[in-house]
Parts: C-alpha cells; structure tokens; sequence
C-alpha cells in the first residue's frame, strides 16, 4: 500500500514547495499589519499627515500580499489530506482542533474585517476603521500562534495518547498538547522573525527612495522607524534564537548535531564550525574552520560540557546534513548583517546621518528582502531538521503520506509550479511597481481615489481602485 | 447529558459547507457570468459588489475542509486522496480568481488578463466543486482506512453532470445578488440573464435528483421506500414551489425576492443530500460515527465553536452592512 519512493519525494517536494511560496506572504504581512495599526494610532494620536499618508501607502501592498497569503494558505488546508491522508488520519484528533481553532480565531477574524480596513473608512469613521485595522493585525497574531502550535506539537509531541487503530488522540490536557515544549520558543522566534522581515522590507524601501533624493517626511519617518526596529529586535532576536536553540538540544538533539555538522560526538567539548564542507560518506566535515569548544560554550554554556554527534543515532534516523547545516548558516549569517545594520543606524542617529549617510542606505536597500531569505532558511532548518518524521520520533514521513501515485504528485506538483510562479510572480511584481513610488503627501488609499478609467469621470467617492493609474496617468 | 457530539458535528461541518456554497456561490456565479459584462466600469461594479467580503466567505470552505480534518479525520484522509485530482483544480482555480481581485486593479493594461484568470478560475472551482461532490455521491472504493481506488474514479457522466450544474447554480446565485446590489448596466445585464439561468437551475435539481436514487440502491430506498416516501416527497414540492416563485419574482422585476427564492432552492438542494447520504460522512462507505474524532477533541472544539461562530456571525454581518446598499459603476453610495 505504500507509494513508491518516487511518489515520496514528490509528495514532499510538494509540501516544501506550497509551504515555502505561502510563508513568504504572512511573514511579511503579520509584520505589516501591525506597522500599519501603529501608523494608524500614531495618525490618530498626533493628526500628523505623515502617518495616514504611510498608511495609505503600505495597505496598497498589504492587499496585494495579503490575497497571495490567502490562497497559497487555503491550498494548505487541504494539502494535509490530499498528499499526507495517513498522517491527517492519525495526527488529525490531536492537531485538527488546533487548526480548526486557527479558522474560527483567526482567519474569519482578518476576512470579516479586511474588507473594511480595505474599503471602509468614510463609511465607519476613523475611530471603528482604527478598531478595524487592529483586529486585522490580531488575526494575523493569532493565526501564527495556532500554526506554530501545530508545528510544534509535530517537532516535540505530548500529551497525547495511542488509540486501537493507531491515532493519536488528546491526553486530559489539552494546554499540555498546546503549549508543548517547543512552541514558546518557536512562537516567539518566528513572530519576530516576521517582525524584522517587515522592518527590513519597509528600511529597503525608504533607503531606495533616499538613495533616489526622494527625501520627504514620509519617507524619513518609515526609514527611522525601520531602523529602530532593526537596531532594537535583531538584538532580541539573536538571544530568542539561542533559547529556542538550546531547547531544540535538549528535545531533538540529532537536528542540532546535523546544523553544527558535528558527525561525531565531542566529550570534551564541541567546536563551532564555521565553515566546512559535510561528507556524509565519510561522515566528516572536510575543509573544516572551527572554534574549539564553543559550539559547548553557546549551547551548554560550558566550554567543555559533553555534546552528542550524529552518532548518537541510527543512520535511518538521521536528518541531512548538507541541507541542515547550510540554512542554518545562512539564516544566522544574515541575522548578523541585520544586527549591523541595526548598530550602523544608530551610529547614523547619533551623528546626525540617518537621512545622509549612502553607505547606510545601500545597506540597508541590500538587506530590504534579508528577512525573507532567514525566514525561509529558517524554517528549512526546523522542517528538515524534523526528519526522518511527521511526528517527531513517532511517525515516519514515509508511513505519512497519502497513497496517491506517482502521475498524480508529478502532475500537480508540475500544475502548482506553473500557477505559483504565474500568479506570484505577477504580484510581486505589482507590490515592487507600488514600492517604486514614493509615498505622496495625501496619499490614496485602496479604495477611495478618483475614478481615472478613460480620464473622463470627475472624482467622486466610493470604491473604485484606479489609482493604480497615477503613475501611468 | 445525551447530546450526540458526533451528530452535533456533522451539523457543524454541514452548516460550514452550506454558508461556504451560499457566500462563494454568489462570488463565484459573479466571477462566471463575468465575460457576459461590458469591459471596463460595467465588470469594475460587478467586482466591487463582492470586494470587501470574498475573502471572509472564502473562509468558510477552510473551516469545512480543516473542521473535517478535525471532527472527522478518517473522513478527511479517505476522502481528500479519492478527489486529488478535482480538488487540486479547485484550490488553483481559486488562486487565479482570488489573486485577479487585487491584480486587476494594479495592472490596468493587464486588466483584461486578469478578468479572465477571475472568470476562468471561478469557473474551474465551481465546476471542481460540483465534480467533487457527484464524486462522493456515486461511491469511492475504500481498503482499510484509505482510499484504494483508481487515479480517474472520480470522471463519470454523473460527476460532470453535477459540475455543469453547479455552475449554472452558481452563476444564478451570482445573478440574483446583482439583482440585488447593484445598478445601472450591470443590473440590467443580470437581470437579462437571471431568467435562463433560472430555468437551468431548475433543470440542473431535476437533472441530479433524478440520477441519483439510480446510483445506488440505498439511496433509491431512502427517496421512495414506503413510508419515508411520505417525508421525502416534501422536499420537490417545495422545489417546485420555489422555483415557481423565483420565476413569478423575476416576471415582477423584483430586486431581492430572486436572491432569496435561489437561497430557498439551494437550501432545499442540501436538505435532499442530506435525506440521500445521512448518516454517512463518505456516502455508503463511512459513517459519521466511524469517522469520528475522540469525544475529547469533540469537546475542545465545541466550546470554541459555540462562543465564535456566533461572533463571526456578528461581525460578518457587520461587515455587510458597512457595504449596505447599491454598488453603481462609480463604487458604493
């Protein structure tokens, strides 16, 4: 009954591929949701034109990012069943609810309130389109929560116990299975993750338009604010990370084995690799430049604390190396660069260059897409770091998926592929087309421009959306 | 306490379904009956009706296919697998269509490749939808807890009939509301073709109520064993009644009757699905006791549903009454 080792790799193909187009668009709009509700506070806190036309300015990019969210997400929600049905058969009791809560919580919650955050605010007022505008953001939050929940649950499983015919099912507590040993760290991890990657897109866009001399209060105040973020949460960041690495040692350890390539086990404390290429058939790392004892002193904080290698475990349940140990790397590396991005911005501050220094922008305009590259990274490292299993220790990836053949994976993952590069790459395209202008003083929102079509109509309220015209125009 | 939480459940999961066929439908009808409306503010007014509250009615097909995967995951896992290939083409007909709601008004010399990508996507979700549900009324073949049948079980005359017959469904709904929301050409053009479409959904019930019973014995002895007979005769009476009244609506010129006389038949629609399959979660296979969660999981979630869905329902209808009232080609009044 089981596929074949083809129709495996394809199902995970799939998965990896659908998971990885639809990450992009909430790490990037959980962030902007919430810069958008403190744009709007701040308008309606100090009346400042600055802030509403910023507003203005990034809810034209959140709609278009958001939709992508949207339907790279519901292709999610049954990805589950159509290619992993063994494992919604056997995992559904325990992580369903947990979903099935993120519907009710948190996705009616950003739909039922997008449209007027949208399209609403001369028919709510400023004060319910702020309320609006809030809840879309909480949605956003809680949504993560409850996804990262299930993820968790996935990477360190409990509270849960083993019926007749082999499903896990709910233990007495369900705050147990919720709040399972991982999921804070990874809760917070990715939350900011999402936060900086925000930061670093709304930087990257106010330093491209400095760089163009396209020096205006709103452009000033959405570089500041990034960089202000930037120079305070990468910071966090990088401590928040190594608490969620020191929890993935204590309940996963092969996956930190395989992300510092430490093939054997060190006694006597492990060295940091820094560089080196993993041969896994000699099960060394070749062309090694290392630290000697402080891959011991980050995770144990002891230079000589013993640290177990990938030895440790049976070959068939090992994760890969060669990917494990190079999104890692590239995930801490730019975090690096976004934490010096962060400290050059405030030497800027404190020298009075923040709006003058070239250097600074064209570093941060560099970095304006880093997050993304981290978050995916990321994520590469805690999903395949999760390997050989679904359930980590409990279920097989290969006794997961669905009994679909091999022409039918091949087929829609060929379909997904064209239709997600057709449809995604239009959009970003479109958001990039959006973040070439810079934001005008008086700035139209989603909905309530001027009706151009034809450039006959005289302007009148209500909800046409030319505006994408003004460049054009 | 004798509450059946399973029955509960299923009713959960039914409601789910029934909102996601009425709110898309008409969103998705809309994006269907799109290449009958003039290029330009006519198709601009069409869109704009259901702008602000496509996402939200998207939603309720998430909380179908996720409540499934929660309440009854062996449902879930055998059923998902048996309709790979028409649930695939729905979620990538629903990206193209969800997608052009955004694009089309970033790329304005684009914008007649993205109305098409709205209106071929609506079709190919609607038509895969109503392909996924003739598919599960006329049998998957099951092995142990997993689907076992073939890689095209699901292509049979009866699955495409009910795929042809959604999307005229649809494209009534979508009519109807039109009808309802808005004004000027485009009103005038649903109104034009609410009356086909009218008949066809009337054609479209008769067509699939009278195929189905011959599926399989079990349901040809739910509809006409004696006495259930008496019960079931109900629901075409009243399929006629209302479709008389939706055509005696529409020879009046009425602008909101239409919209509910289509709901009614569409209610109707799902009260003769459930006489045919009830108590089946996998019709003739798997019933919903079988495919049950643990009473745990059933519990967790009920407490949820029972405080939110009617606070969805608050400020869903908040929602639509924020955008009460005409939509003309120059947007909302």
């Amino acid at each position: 009954m089981a596929p074949d080792a083809t129709a495996l790799i394809l199902a995970r193909a799939q998965f990896a591929f659908t998971i990885s187009f639809h990450f992009i668009f909430p790490s990037f709009s959980i962030g902007l949701a919430s810069f958008l509700a403190v744009l709007e506070g701040l308008w309606l806190a100090t009346g400042q034109q600055r802030y509403i036309d910023l507003f203005r300015y990034w809810v034209k990019i959140f709609a278009v990012a958001f939709a992508m969210g949207v339907v790279s997400g519901i292709v999610m929600s049954y990805q589950f069943g159509t290619n992993w049905s063994v494992f919604s058969d056997k995992a559904g009791p325990v992580i369903g609810p947990l979903m099935a809560y993120e519907v009710l919580t948190a996705f009616f919650l950003e739909a039922g309130f997008l449209g007027v955050m949208l399209f609403g605010m001369k028919k709510v007022g400023p004060g319910l389109h702020f309320g609006a505008t809030c809840m879309v953001a909480l949605g956003t939050f809680i949504s993560a929560f409850w996804i990262l929940s299930v993820n968790s649950w996935m990477q360190t499983p409990q509270g849960f116990e083993i019926n007749a015919v082999g499903q896990f099912v709910p233990g007495p507590s369900w705050w147990t299975i919720v709040f399972n040993p991982s999921f804070p760290y990874r809760l917070t991890h990715t939350v900011i993750a999402a936060y900086l990657t925000t930061a670093l897109v709304v930087g990257g866009v106010g330093a491209w338009h400095l760089l163009k001399r396209q020096d205006t209060p709103q452009v000033r105040t959405m570089f500041s604010m990034a960089m202000w973020m930037a120079a305070l949460v990468a910071p966090v960041q990088l401590f928040v990370g190594d608490e969620h690495g020191i929890n993935t040692l204590e309940h996963q350890p092969m996956k930190i084995a395989a992300m510092e390539g430490h093939y054997q086990s060190h006694p006597n404390g492990a060295p940091l690799i820094l560089f080196g290429i993993p041969d896994d058939k000699n099960q060394r790392m070749r062309a090694v430049i290392e630290l000697p004892k402080v891959s011991s002193l980050i995770l144990k904080h002891d230079l000589n604390a013993p640290l177990g290698g990938l030895d440790q475990a049976r070959p068939e349940d090992r994760p890969p190396v060669k990917i494990l140990f190079w999104s890692f790397r590239i995930m801490v590396g730019l975090g690096m660069l976004m934490i010096g991005l962060g400290l050059l911005s405030l030497a800027a501050r404190v020298f009075g260059g923040l709006y003058r220094w070239k250097p600074l922008h064209l570093f941060a305009l560099v970095m304006g897409p880093a997050g993304f590259v981290a978050v995916i990274a990321g994520w590469v490292t805690t999903e395949v770091g999760r390997q050989p299993w679904t359930v980590y220790g409990l279920l097989r990836t290969a006794d997961s998926v669905s009994p679909i053949g091999t022409p039918g994976v091949t087929g829609s993952l060929i379909a997904f592929v064209i239709v997600y590069f057709a449809a995604f790459s239009a959009g970003t395209w479109y958001i990039l087309r959006l973040m070439a202008n810079p934001p005008h003083p008086g700035e139209t929102g989603v909905a309530d421009a001027p009706i151009r079509t034809a450039g006959i109509t005289p302007a009148r309220r209500g909800g046409d959306r030319a505006d994408a015209e003004e460049g054009a125009a | 306490m004798n509450i059946d939480l399973t029955v509960v459940w299923a009713g959960v999961i039914a409601f789910a379904v029934a909102m996601y066929v009425v709110m898309d439908g008409f969103d998705l009808g809309i994006g269907i009956l799109f290449p009958r409306f003039t290029v330009g503010k006519e198709r601009d007014a069409a869109m704009n009706a259901i702008a602000p509250v496509w996402d939200g009615n998207e939603t309720w097909l998430v909380l179908g296919g996720g409540g499934l995967m929660a309440a009854f995951p062996l449902a879930y896992a055998i059923v998902l697998p048996a309709l790979y290939a028409p649930l695939i083409a729905m979620l990538l007909g629903l990206v193209f269509r969800g997608v052009a709601f955004e694009f089309r008004w970033r790329d304005p010399r684009h914008r007649g490749l993205w109305d098409f990508a709205f209106s071929a996507g609506s079709f190919i979700a609607a038509f895969a939808q109503g392909v996924t549900l003739g598919a599960l009324l006329q049998g998957i073949h099951i092995e142990g807890r997993s689907y076992a049948g073939g890689w095209w079980d699901w292509l049979t005359p009866f699955s495409l009939l009910c795929g042809i017959s959604l999307v005229i469904s649809y494209g009534m709904l979508g009519a109807a509301f039109l009808l309802w929301k808005t004004e000027g050409r485009v009103h005038d053009d649903a109104r034009k073709l609410a009356r086909p479409l009218a008949f066809g959904l009337l054609a479209a019930i008769v067509a699939v109520s009278a195929y189905t019973p011959f599926l399989e014995g079990r349901y040809y002895q739910r509809w006409f064993a004696w006495p259930g007979v008496l019960a079931a005769a109900q629901v075409p009476l009243l399929v006629a009644i209302c479709g008389a009244g939706l055509l005696w609506s529409l020879a009046k010129n009425h602008e909101r009757a239409p919209f509910f006389w289509t709901l009614a038949l569409f209610g109707l629609s799902m009260a003769g699905l459930a006489v045919s399959i009830w108590p089946d979660v996998v019709p003739g296979r798997v019933s919903i006791w079988q495919a049950a969660a643990p009473e745990r999981s059933q519990i967790f979630m009920l407490v949820g549903a029972g405080v939110l869905v009617p606070i969805i329902l608050i400020y869903t209808a908040w929602a639509y009454w924020v955008f009460r009232g005409k939509v003309a080609e120059d947007g909302y009044h």
